[in-house]
């Protein structure tokens, strides 16, 4: 029987799923980190232009949805923190922004700028969207400063129903060493995902050699700074919910708790390492190995989608704040019933896009790609 | 709590309107070009003519420079809903979030794996997986439209919802109604085809550029004729769909006809004004200054368009404000007065009911429910103190109407004459010259659509339900400036540079592709 609680937690699973889509899909913004140190030459570096410029939407068009669905299945989290944390979604806009025409106009005659500025945009994307994104999920686990109260709907001077507690509106994030952690973590994952995509997509020995060489001080920094998130995240005080009464308080080891009491999601987020570290590690040892990618992808997505399960799940805040009961909570914060169930309806259709999109990628990567087919292609950046 | 800034009202809709208009440079575009390029690798698939696919690659070349530029200030609009209308994205969340989730899930993804076949896959797959890619790129971008101005029509006459007051939003009662709901399917297809009509004048003008340059002539010539038949159906299309919108903007919102009109005292039956100069002395819809320093007038029309019968009262500002006349559906309308106190009761029984909520006594809990369910209609008139806050800016509604209408008659004129000179169009040079002058007046009018729409409809951001001084978010006016100006110069200069692009794409020509 479906009941409102299996509508939440199936809707909080589909964003969960949505944000390790994304952390995987950033590798487009990695690459685009390594643009100036991956590449010596002008043909090495249009080279992974194209071939991140062929995947580009797919990064843009996930965070769209992603937004998109958390609007819809939770819009309480949307009003709260994109109203509230205004400075931080606002920073992660504008990198996307000169991101979605630094593709199309870098190679275009007459484009003003130059192509040296677009591919400065796309650095700039590749540096701070990633580590951006990663402070503001890691907030999640820590908390910010905000205030929920919907009675004030009835104020008729200042009817605001969600208020940040400070004028740094999100970038007090920023201050929180933990969220910090995550937020490199998440810059240099999504360097070592994009070094493992250029080894698999790219028909060129110069670069494969020096992804792979590469790989080395990118992956190194992100295992250790993850594990310092996660370490520090399991054996702190989380957000516990009363699901009686809908009280907040702080619950030691409560993120540590989770895991225990979710066999699958710790299944889940162990697999999703050991494939992470089983694609780079592959990588480095196996000249030949060049589906990296694949395994460490997919661990991507299990162990984003696994962690924040664990925020979500088992009556935790997955938007704490500070003023305890103004946490959102999937119960709290989530459409109606009636909402949930219509749209639960229309995410039947995810399993088509999926189709139509694996379909269409495997139609355009027959081969590898190198630099003459960008020289022949009357369409390349 | 401290008190909200009142001119973070005008800042936050400076914001969300900067960001919009520019979107709207960039989205009817796609949606028009996308249409004449789907026609045309139509077109070279079914004839072979190679001719049809170098038009096809060309127009296709401007669509994606075009595109991209759409795509970056589409997700800004997206999320300004939660940066800067925070209250509002709780209050109606549960209703406007699911078009925007579905839209994502249905549309973005087709345009965003399809796109990418449509410009790379020309070597790589065959010509029918290339053809359907492209029209799914296209079918993919009408779709993302239809479900952000499913939410826009919403807002205009927002139904299939009902108000919770334990969870102070309203909430989704009848998916079907809001999505089939008259307005929403009339908004989608006016909109969408004044896109086709901005992308038909486009192709038109360049064409025509290019036979003034005695350049690309067969190429030119084989662009026109598609692009201006696309253009007199579409055109004739956006006027029939465009009465349909009046008539249900006069039913819905009568506020925003008269605005439209510059109607202050209405009439049995009511005149038409087709022509018109506003009189800047008129300072408030209570003096007796004649709103018009001259004006042409049509008998009677103006009933006959907003009521679909000639002989019948058309409400006018003051009538609006003052009440007491009979409304098409037969009942007494209020005046702002009675409304404005419904509202302030609906506030205060959601307050009453919030106490005994939290007090723990049911009985007094159900009689603030039911007074607040009685008065629910009204409830946003309980934010507005003064009858003059109700009314639109007239001259900029007024006027953005008539110039909006003048355009869209002489664009039929236009594609017929196109049609009509074919054969002889290459010696047309006053006729290719409107041509290539007449570009920027689709967007002119495009703009002015959206202006009559959103201006025409303050104060409200949900007609009668949540004016915009409980919709915003709340941060302070000097964020919302900078990131307005951040924005401004941003898109600018995007704006410019994907011109000069253009630009440079078209003196290069398609011999060149």
């Amino acid at each position: 029987m479906i009941t409102y609680s299996f509508l939440q937690h199936y809707w909080w699973f589909l964003i969960s799923l949505l944000g390790g889509i994304l952390a995987f899909l950033l590798f487009i913004q990695g690459g685009q980190s390594l643009l100036y140190s991956l590449s010596k030459t002008e043909d090495e570096k249009r080279l992974l232009v194209n071939a991140l410029g062929r995947k580009w939407e797919f990064t843009f068009t996930t965070l769209v949805t992603f937004g998109g669905a958390f609007f819809a299945s939770f819009p309480l989290f949307y009003s709260t923190s994109f109203g509230g944390a205004y400075w931080v979604w606002m920073a992660i806009l504008f990198c996307f922004i000169i991101q979605a025409v630094s593709y199309e106009f870098q190679s275009k005659p007459g484009n003003v700028f130059g192509a040296g500025t677009y591919r400065a945009f796309l650095f700039i994307n590749g540096l701070l969207a990633t580590f951006l994104i990663g402070v503001a999920i890691a907030t999640f686990f820590t908390g910010s400063d905000f205030i929920v109260a919907k009675g004030n709907i009835t104020n008729q001077l200042a009817p605001v129903i969600s208020s940040w507690g400070n004028e740094w509106h999100g970038l007090d994030a920023l201050f929180t060493v933990r969220n910090l952690t995550l937020g490199i973590a998440v810059f240099f994952l999504s360097r070592s995902l994009a070094l493992l995509f250029f080894v698999n997509r790219l028909n060129n020995e110069v670069l494969e050699a020096r992804s792979r060489k590469f790989l080395w001080y990118n992956a190194i920094p992100f295992v250790v700074f993850f594990l310092i998130f996660v370490i520090w995240t399991l054996f702190s005080e989380g957000f516990a919910v009363n699901q009686a009464t809908g009280v907040v308080t702080m619950e030691k080891y409560k993120y540590f708790t989770n895991l225990i009491e979710m066999p699958v999601v710790l299944v889940l987020f162990l697999l999703g390492v050991v494939a992470v570290l089983g694609g780079v590690i592959g990588t480095w040892i196996t000249p030949k190995f060049k589906s990296g990618i694949w395994f460490a992808g997919v661990g991507t997505v299990v162990t984003v989608c696994s962690l924040l399960l664990l925020v979500g799940y088992n009556n935790t805040s997955y938007y704490p704040s500070t003023n305890l009961q103004s946490s959102l909570t999937i119960f709290n914060s989530s459409s109606s019933f009636f909402t949930l169930k219509a749209m639960s309806l229309v995410s039947l259709f995810i399993p088509v896009v999926l189709v139509y999109i694996f379909i269409a990628w495997r139609s355009m990567e027959k081969k590898r790609i190198n630099i003459q087919d960008v020289n022949e292609d009357e369409h390349a950046y | 709590m401290s008190l909200l800034d009142a001119s973070l009202v005008d800042w936050s809709r400076a914001q969300f309107a900067m960001t919009a208009m520019y979107h709207w440079l960039f989205v009817p575009l796609t949606l028009g070009l996308g249409l004449i390029v789907c026609i045309m690798e139509s077109l070279y698939v079914k004839t072979g003519n190679e001719e049809w696919k170098k038009a096809t690659q060309f127009w296709m070349t401007l669509f994606g420079v075009n595109f991209a530029i759409g795509v970056a200030t589409g997700i800004i609009l997206e999320f300004e809903f939660g940066t800067n209308w925070s209250n509002y994205s709780w209050f109606v969340g549960d209703i406007f979030g699911a078009p925007l989730a579905i839209e994502a899930i249905l549309a973005f993804f087709m345009e965003a794996t399809f796109i990418s076949v449509m410009f790379f896959g020309w070597k790589k797959v065959s010509k029918k997986f290339h053809l359907a890619s492209t029209w799914l790129t296209v079918i993919g971008a009408t779709i993302s439209a239809l479900w952000i101005l499913v939410a826009n029509a919403w807002m205009q006459y927002p139904v299939g919802m009902e108000f919770n007051p334990d969870t102070v939003r309203n909430e989704m009662i009848d998916f079907w109604s809001i999505l089939l709901s008259p307005v929403a399917l009339n908004k989608f297809f006016h909109t969408v085809i004044s896109g086709w009509v901005v992308g038909s004048l486009f192709v038109v003008g360049i064409s025509s550029w290019y036979l003034l340059k005695k350049r690309e002539t067969g190429f030119a010539l084989k662009s026109i004729k598609v692009a201006a038949i696309v253009g007199l159906v579409s055109t004739i299309l956006v006027a029939y769909t465009g009465d349909g919108s009046a008539y249900h903007v006069s039913q819905q919102q009568p506020m925003k006809l008269a605005a439209m009109e510059s109607l202050y005292s209405g009439q049995k039956p009511t005149a038409l004004v087709p022509f018109g100069i506003l009189n800047p002395a008129k300072k408030s819809y209570k003096d007796s200054v004649d709103p018009f320093l001259f004006k042409i007038e049509v008998p009677s029309l103006l009933s006959l368009l907003a009521n679909r019968e000639m002989n019948t009262f058309v409400p006018g500002i003051k009538d609006i404000l003052d009440g007491g006349y009979i409304t098409q559906k037969g009942t007494v309308a209020l005046s702002f007065d009675e409304k404005h106190a419904r509202g302030k009761a609906a506030l205060k029984s959601l307050e009453d009911y919030q106490k005994a909520v939290v007090a723990k006594d049911t009985a007094a809990a159900k009689i603030h429910k039911a007074a607040l369910k009685e008065n629910y209609a009204q409830f946003g008139y309980g934010y507005i103190d003064r009858a003059e806050m109700m009314i639109p800016s007239i001259p900029t509604v007024y006027y953005s109407f008539h110039i909006m209408v003048m355009l869209g008659f002489y664009f039929i004129l236009l594609f017929i004459v196109f049609l009509w000179k074919q054969k002889s169009i290459e010696k047309q040079k006053w006729l290719l010259w409107i041509g290539v002058l007449s570009i920027p007046l689709g967007y002119v009018a495009g703009q002015l659509g959206w202006v009559v729409a959103e201006v025409g409809r303050q104060p409200w951001a949900i007609q009668d339900v949540l004016p915009l001084q409980a919709a915003i978010s709340h941060i302070s006016t000097y964020s919302v400036k900078i990131t307005f100006f951040l924005f401004l110069i941003l898109f600018t200069a995007l704006l410019v540079a994907e011109i000069r692009i253009m630009l440079k794409q078209i003196k290069k020509g398609p011999v060149a592709e």
